[in-house]
C-alpha cells in the first residue's frame, strides 16, 4: 500500500525536490525559517538548502515581490511565499505592474519565473483580513497564472509545475486542506489546468481548492441516491481548460459552479457566461452557483455560520437541478455542527 | 573601462564628455520631431540631467547593470544601449526593441545591460535590489544601478528596498535625481524642509552622499569613486546627485508659462547647465574634436529618424504575442 502523506507534507516535498533541481532557486517569505516554519511546509529547508537560498524576510511584501522579480530577470526561480494572501495585497502594484507585464512589454526577452504561495484563511475567527480568497482578482490579469490545489497529490504535482514555469504563478493553498492526507503519484509535468475527479451523467460540478473538498463529500451522498456526476477540479484558474468543462456540460446539461471566493464578478460568473457565450441552449436548467456572500468575512462564530457554503449547499442545488429528493444521513449533518475548524483537533489560532 | 579618475586618460574623458552630449543631442531631437506626431507615447526626456548618465558607459561592464524610472532616455543612452531600436521603439515600430509594446516609459536592451524602465514610480527599485541579491549568492562581482527621482524617495517601496540591501549587504548603487519637482509639485509640498533625502538613507544604514549632479566631472568622480567602493567592500551605496530638468515633465516643450518654478531659480539653473558646463572647461582641441562629433552624430540622428517614419508598423496580430513565456 502506499504510503500516506498530508498536504503540508506535500508541499514541503515539492519545495525540497525543485530547492535540489535547480540551485538557482530561491524561497523566502515571513516565517520561512521561524520556529513554526509555514504551518510546517517549509520545514527543515533552510537547514538543507542554506540561507542564502531559503530565508525570512522583513516585512516589506511590495519589495520582497519586486526582488523577486529581478532575481527571476537575471535567470534564477522564486518561491516567495505569504501566510495569509491578505498580505499579498501590499504587492499588488509589483505583481500587476510587473511580474504579469515583464515577458510582454520586454517582447519576450525577460521571464518571470516566480511562484507566490498565497495562504487562504478560514474560521476561528479570521475575519475579514484573513480569510480572503480573492482568487477572481488575480485570474483577472492577463500574463498572470493562477492555480490551486485541493488535495496532497496535485499539491505536490502543481507546486513543482508552477515553479518551473517561466511565468509568475500566484498557487493559491488554502489553509484547510493542510492536513489533508493522501497518496503521492507524482507525475510532474507543465501546468494541469483541470482534473476530472469523478464521471457521471446527471450533472457537472465545477470546482476548485476546498470547494472540491465538499463537492466529493456531497458526490458520496449523491451517488447513494443514484445521481452520479461529473466533476471537475479547476487546477488552473487562469487560463482555463473551457474545452473540457464545455464537453461535460453538453452531456448533462446542468452546471453546479463552485467558488471559494466572492461570486460576484468572479471566475465562477467567467465560467457560466463562457458556456452561454457558446451556446445558449447548452443548459437545460439554469446554472446554479454557489460562492462567498458579496460581503466581507466576518469574525464571530454565529456570523460565519451560514458563510460558507458546502456540501449540503452543494446536495440541495442538486435536488433543485434534478427534480429529486435526496436524503442526507445524520452522521454527515453532524459532521458540520462544528462548522469554524477543519478537522476537530484543530485549535487555532490561525 | 575606467578604473580611477586619476589614471583617466584624455581620451576617455573626451568619450565622457561626447556621451552627454550624444544624450542632449538625441533628447532634442525627439523634443523636435515629437510635434509631427508620429512618436505616439509619452515621452519624459532627460534634457539638463545628462552629466549623470554620461559616464555610465565607461565606467560599467555590460554585465553591470542600470534599471530606471521615468525619465530613463538619458540613463539608457548613457550606458550605450541600441539607439536605432530605441528610436524605431519610439515611434513603435516592428524594429523597436518590443514592437511597439513598449515604447518610452518601458526601455530594455538586455545585451547592454539595461534591464527596464518603469513609468510607476520606485517601480523599479526593487527589481534592481533583487538583481543584486541574485549577483551576491551566486558570487558575480558585477554591480546594478538604480535610478529614480525625488519623488521616489517618497514611495514605501523605496524604504523597503533600502533596508533589504542594507540587511543582505548588496553591491547595489542607488542614484536619486533630485531635480526638486514631481511634475508641477515642489519638494516643499512634499518633504518637511528640513530634511535631506540622503540623510533619511543614511539612518537606514546605507552609506549616502550628495553630489552636483550638472558637473560631469563632479558626476564621473563620484560614480567611479562609489563603484570602487561597493565592489570593495559589498555594501550598498545611495546617491543624491541634484539636478534640473529644463523641459516639462512630459512632453517636448518648456513649461515654465505655468509658473510653478520661480524664475530666479530657472536662471540660476540655466547657468548650471550640463552642457554648457562641460564647454566652460574643456580645451580648445577637445572643442573641435566634439563639434566635428556633434555633426556626424546630428547625421546619424537624422538617417534614423528618417528610417524610423519609414519602417512599417508591427501587424495588429503582434499585440497578442508573448504573454506568456511557454519555453522550457
Amino acid at each position: 500500500m502506499m504510503k500516506k502523506i498530508k498536504f503540508h507534507q506535500a508541499i514541503n516535498k515539492a519545495l525540497e525536490f525543485s530547492l535540489n533541481k535547480d540551485k538557482k532557486l530561491i524561497l523566502y517569505g515571513l516565517g520561512v525559517s521561524d520556529p513554526k516554519e509555514i504551518f510546517d511546509t517549509t520545514i527543515k529547508l533552510q537547514e538543507k538548502f542554506g540561507s542564502d537560498r531559503v530565508f525570512d524576510v522583513p516585512n516589506s511584501e511590495n519589495a520582497l515581490t519586486g526582488i523577486g522579480i529581478g532575481y527571476g530577470m537575471m535567470g534564477g526561480r522564486v518561491v516567495m511565499t505569504h501566510q495569509r494572501l491578505d498580505f499579498s495585497l501590499l504587492s499588488l502594484d509589483q505583481i500587476i505592474n510587473n511580474a504579469a507585464k515583464l515577458f510582454y512589454t520586454s517582447d519576450g526577452k525577460f521571464s518571470v519565473p516566480l511562484t507566490i504561495r498565497l495562504i487562504i484563511g478560514r474560521g476561528w475567527g479570521q475575519g475579514p483580513n484573513h480569510s480572503q480568497a480573492l482568487q477572481s482578482l488575480y485570474a483577472h490579469i492577463p500574463g498572470l497564472k493562477v492555480v490551486s490545489p485541493s488535495d496532497p497529490n496535485n499539491a505536490y504535482n502543481l507546486l513543482i509545475s508552477s515553479i518551473f514555469d517561466n511565468n509568475p504563478v500566484i498557487f493559491l493553498e488554502h489553509r484547510w486542506l493542510h492536513n489533508q492526507e493522501g497518496t503521492l503519484n507524482k507525475n510532474i509535468k507543465k501546468i494541469k489546468l483541470l482534473e476530472k475527479v469523478s464521471d457521471g451523467k446527471d450533472l457537472t460540478i465545477v470546482s476548485n481548492s476546498i470547494m472540491t473538498v465538499e463537492a466529493i463529500k456531497a458526490n458520496e451522498i449523491l451517488k447513494k441516491n443514484n445521481i452520479s456526476c461529473d466533476i471537475i477540479n479547476l487546477l488552473s484558474l487562469n487560463p482555463i481548460d473551457f474545452k473540457r468543462i464545455i464537453k461535460s456540460v453538453e452531456k448533462t446539461g446542468k452546471l453546479i459552479m463552485l467558488d471559494i471566493d466572492h461570486g460576484h464578478i468572479s471566475v465562477s460568473s467567467e465560467v457560466i457566461s463562457y458556456l452561454v457565450s457558446y451556446n445558449k441552449n447548452i443548459f437545460k436548467k439554469e446554472p446554479i452557483k454557489i460562492s462567498l456572500p458579496n460581503f466581507p468575512t466576518p469574525t464571530g462564530p454565529s456570523l460565519t455560520k451560514s458563510f460558507y457554503p458546502n456540501f449540503v449547499n452543494i446536495i440541495k442545488a442538486s435536488e433543485k437541478l434534478l427534480s429529486k429528493k435526496v436524503v442526507i444521513p445524520k452522521r454527515n449533518l453532524d459532521e458540520i455542527k462544528i462548522h469554524d475548524i477543519p478537522y476537530t483537533n484543530y485549535t487555532g489560532p490561525f | 573601462m575606467v578604473h580611477s579618475i586619476d589614471k583617466m586618460k584624455k581620451k576617455q574623458s573626451l568619450e565622457i564628455f561626447k556621451n552627454l552630449l550624444k544624450i542632449r543631442l538625441t533628447e532634442e531631437k525627439i523634443s523636435k520631431e515629437y510635434a509631427k506626431q508620429k512618436m505616439r507615447c509619452p515621452v519624459h526626456l532627460s534634457i539638463g540631467q545628462e552629466a549623470i548618465a554620461a559616464p555610465l558607459k565607461f565606467l560599467l561592464s555590460k554585465k553591470d547593470i542600470v534599471v530606471s524610472g521615468h525619465r530613463a532616455h538619458a540613463h539608457y543612452i548613457g550606458k550605450g544601449c541600441d539607439i536605432e531600436k530605441f528610436i524605431f521603439e519610439l515611434y513603435l515600430k516592428e524594429k523597436g526593441f518590443a514592437r511597439g509594446k513598449a515604447g518610452s516609459m518601458h526601455l530594455f536592451d538586455k545585451k547592454n545591460g539595461f534591464y527596464g524602465s518603469s513609468p510607476i514610480v520606485a517601480n523599479a527599485i526593487p527589481l534592481g535590489v533583487g538583481m543584486g541579491y541574485f549577483n551576491k549568492i551566486n558570487k558575480l562581482n558585477n554591480v546594478v544601478l538604480i535610478f529614480f527621482g525625488d519623488g521616489a524617495t517618497e514611495e514605501g517601496v523605496f524604504y523597503e528596498s533600502l533596508n533589504f540591501a542594507a540587511v543582505h549587504s548588496l553591491k547595489v548603487i542607488f542614484i536619486c535625481e533630485n531635480n526638486l519637482y514631481s511634475v508641477y509639485s515642489g519638494l516643499k509640498f512634499r518633504q518637511p524642509k528640513s530634511r535631506k533625502i540622503y540623510k533619511v538613507s543614511k539612518s537606514l544604514r546605507v552609506s549616502s552622499i550628495r553630489a552636483d549632479g550638472n558637473d560631469i566631472r563632479h558626476t564621473t568622480k563620484t560614480l567611479l569613486n562609489t563603484l570602487n567602493f561597493v565592489k570593495r567592500n559589498s555594501k550598498p551605496v545611495f546617491i543624491e546627485f541634484s539636478t534640473f530638468r529644463f523641459v516639462e515633465h512630459c512632453g517636448p516643450n518648456e513649461d515654465d508659462h505655468l509658473n510653478y518654478r520661480k524664475e530666479s531659480e530657472i536662471k540660476k539653473w540655466t547657468k548650471k547647465d550640463p552642457l554648457k558646463k562641460m564647454y566652460s572647461f574643456i580645451n580648445a582641441r577637445d572643442k573641435i574634436l566634439l563639434s566635428k562629433f556633434k555633426k556626424k552624430f546630428n547625421d546619424r540622428l537624422n538617417k534614423i529618424f528618417l528610417k524610423a517614419q519609414k519602417l512599417s508598423y508591427p501587424k495588429s496580430s503582434v499585440a497578442y504575442t508573448n504573454l506568456y513565456d511557454e519555453k522550457n
